[in-house]
């Protein structure tokens, strides 16, 4: 890169859609969430702190990210499997199982949470066999992580996808002709190539999770400091018309999600910037 | 280490790849396939290294010095693969590429850190990039990025080392100075080595022997200068450098084309139609009839940069003909663009059809 700030192109329209990507992400995002900055400011540090340290708020925020953790994880892996076997292998239905990877993405999320609550309660198809081995999904947090993971799965077989594509077989053929074991040529050589993209999925999935409210409030219960998500208490507090408690919270949040998802990029913007050589 | 092909044969989902191809390649030798694609080639070094399976068949073998490897895998195989678009690990620096055989042996027989250093530093020296070790392959060049896979491959001190259209993304230039820097290298190392191409010139330069393939059979078997001086096959006289087609037949103990008649050994094939194949260079032009049996025909076109001067002329049935001669033999001649000439013959090789008009 030279010293100059706008170098000339071929590719016309550089100050445009700047201007238009400047101006969009304003409207759509930079202006909406300097609202809650805003609104927050009026309540004073002290109110702030007591409002944001309350007890039965720090139990979501555990719940929420550690539930989207959780979720998240469980995601990389196994949409991970999902993903490869979709791209890898061709078997009878693969164009299906292929579409029913987006069925999460489509639903309304109210209806994935009554669907789930529905299974996984004490009754359900799921849930009646799980109830003799002690394990209690619905209206506990494991149903808050069971929801979470739900929702995040198409973002990280969607991600991987095209990645595991463009993945030349070659290099698996390199790697065995060197001598490496199949789990060696994994660790070693698949992994590595696919790590980018499952950074990505992997912090769109969390994302998601961090923010979702309606496939959780059905199967959580909503019980205070056990199954109580962020968004939860948000929206109790809107409620009540506490609206600078509400945006207090969700500024925290808010904080909390960018740091996490900037330090995400960071590690994934480092990997790809190696592979490419710059920098 | 010799390596030794029989009777393979592959199918790809009613596709013949390979039909019954056997191959003896000697220890020490480098060794080309040559062969248009389609032809079968890549299938059969891929075949040898183990990245592919032959068609179950009870003759089928493949034998490293005379000991079956065809139940081994490619890892078990010690081969060293170099492929066509080097498949260098993007995230591995070139010191970890080429150290990478090394690093996954397992525990009892990995050499220690030390010794790894050691023999990546002494390859980055054989392949003269002794400064680039940090580096990640693509700060490379092409040809650069090549050389590394070639280290890599060796690292593992192959038994046989396939190479699979090892210049064919690289450009001109770097093509020519990286397969003379391959013979080069083959002479210091020794390591027998078969290498795919669709080049003949490339085949014809850096082989020992040249197997021409085609439509999934060899051809031909043979030093360069026996596949390109005494071609078995019509293809191989026709893949190997450019030709002249003629049609004629066989008229007693004759071959006649137009004017000319060549001595046929076979008087058998009385009747039969007859081709003939003439290299360029084996024509002569003459601007005046000098008593030998000759063809006019009309310039249509010199190309005069290169080693030679090329002709391309025009005879009486429009049928074109490719003439090369030395530059001082095309200078003292005196021809120009639209002259009528007379083409002799100087050497030609003779096909007869196998079956009867």
């Amino acid at each position: 890169m030279g010293s100059s700030f706008k170098q000339h192109s071929v590719i016309p329209g550089f100050g445009m859609t700047l201007g238009f990507t400047v101006f969009y992400l304003s409207l759509l995002v930079l202006i909406p969430l300097s609202a809650l900055f805003l609104k927050t400011a009026t309540m004073g540090w002290g109110a702030f702190w007591t409002t944001v340290t309350d007890p039965r708020v720090v139990a979501s925020y555990k719940l929420t990210f550690g539930a989207a953790l959780a979720g998240a994880t469980i995601n990389a892996v196994f949409g991970f499997v999902v993903a490869w076997t979709l791209v890898r292998y061709s078997f009878p239905g693969k164009g299906l199982i292929d579409a029913m990877v987006d069925l999460p993405f489509a639903l309304p999320t109210a209806v994935s949470g009554i669907a789930l609550t529905a299974i996984y309660s004490r009754n359900g198809w799921v849930g009646q066999w799980l109830e003799p081995l002690g394990i209690h999904v619905a209206f506990t947090p494991l149903g808050v992580g069971v929801a979470l993971t739900f929702i995040g799965l198409p973002f990280v077989v969607r991600t991987l996808q095209p990645a595991i594509a463009d993945l030349d077989p070659e290099y698996e053929e390199a790697a065995a002709s060197l001598g490496a074991g199949r789990v060696q040529v994994f660790l070693r050589v698949i992994c590595p190539g696919l790590l980018p993209a499952l950074l990505t999925g992997f912090a769109l999935a969390f994302a998601r999770a961090l923010g979702e409210y309606g496939s959780v409030v059905f199967i959580s219960g909503n019980m205070p400091m056990r199954t109580e998500i962020t968004p939860l208490l948000i929206i109790s507090k809107l409620e009540q018309y506490d609206y600078a408690g509400a945006t207090a919270i969700a500024v925290v949040m808010l904080l909390a999600s960018f740091t996490i998802l900037l330090g995400i990029n960071t590690l994934q913007w480092r990997h790809v910037r190696r592979i490419h050589g710059r920098g | 280490m010799s390596i030794e092909v029989r009777n393979i044969s592959k199918t790809f989902s009613g596709f013949a790849a390979l039909t019954d191809v056997s191959l003896v390649v000697p220890d020490g030798e480098l060794v080309a396939l040559l062969g248009p694609s389609g032809s079968g080639k890549t299938t059969l070094l891929r075949i040898i290294a183990g990245l592919e399976e032959p068609d179950p068949g009870p003759d089928g073998r493949i034998l490293f010095n005379d000991e079956d490897v065809a139940g081994r895998g490619v890892g078990q195989r010690q081969v060293g693969f170099v492929f066509q678009h080097y498949a260098l690990f993007r995230h591995m620096s070139v010191f970890e590429n080429i150290a990478f055989g090394l690093r996954v042996r397992p525990r009892g027989s990995r050499p220690s850190k030390a010794a790894i250093d050691a023999k990546v530093r002494e390859l980055l020296q054989l392949i003269q990039l002794d400064n680039v070790g940090n580096r990640f392959p693509s700060q490379l060049s092409g040809g650069q990025r090549q050389r590394v896979a070639l280290a890599r491959a060796l690292a593992i001190e192959p038994r046989v080392l396939l190479l699979d259209e090892p210049f064919g993304a690289l450009d001109a230039r770097v093509r020519q100075d990286l397969r003379q820097w391959l013979r080069r290298l083959h002479d210091e190392i020794h390591v027998t080595s078969v290498f795919v191409t669709h080049d003949q010139e490339e085949a014809l330069e850096v082989a020992d022997r040249v197997v021409v393939m085609n439509e999934g059979r060899i051809e031909q078997n043979g030093t360069p200068e026996e596949v390109f001086h005494h071609p078995a096959t019509e293809f191989v006289m026709q893949f190997l450098g450019h030709v002249n087609l003629f049609r004629g037949r066989i008229e007693a103990d004759h071959a006649v084309f137009g004017p000319w008649a060549l001595q046929n050994t076979d008087p058998a094939k009385d009747g039969q139609e007859a081709r003939m194949f003439v290299r360029p260079y084996d024509l002569d032009i003459n601007t005046t009839e000098d008593g030998r049996p000759a063809v006019t025909a009309t310039v249509t076109r010199i190309q005069a940069a290169g080693p030679t001067a090329k002709f391309e002329l025009l005879d009486e049935n429009s049928q074109p003909i490719r003439v090369e001669m030395p530059h001082d033999r095309f200078r003292a001649m005196n021809v120009a663009k639209g002259d009528r000439v007379f083409v002799s013959l100087k050497d030609a090789r003779v096909y007869v059809e196998d079956y009867v008009i």
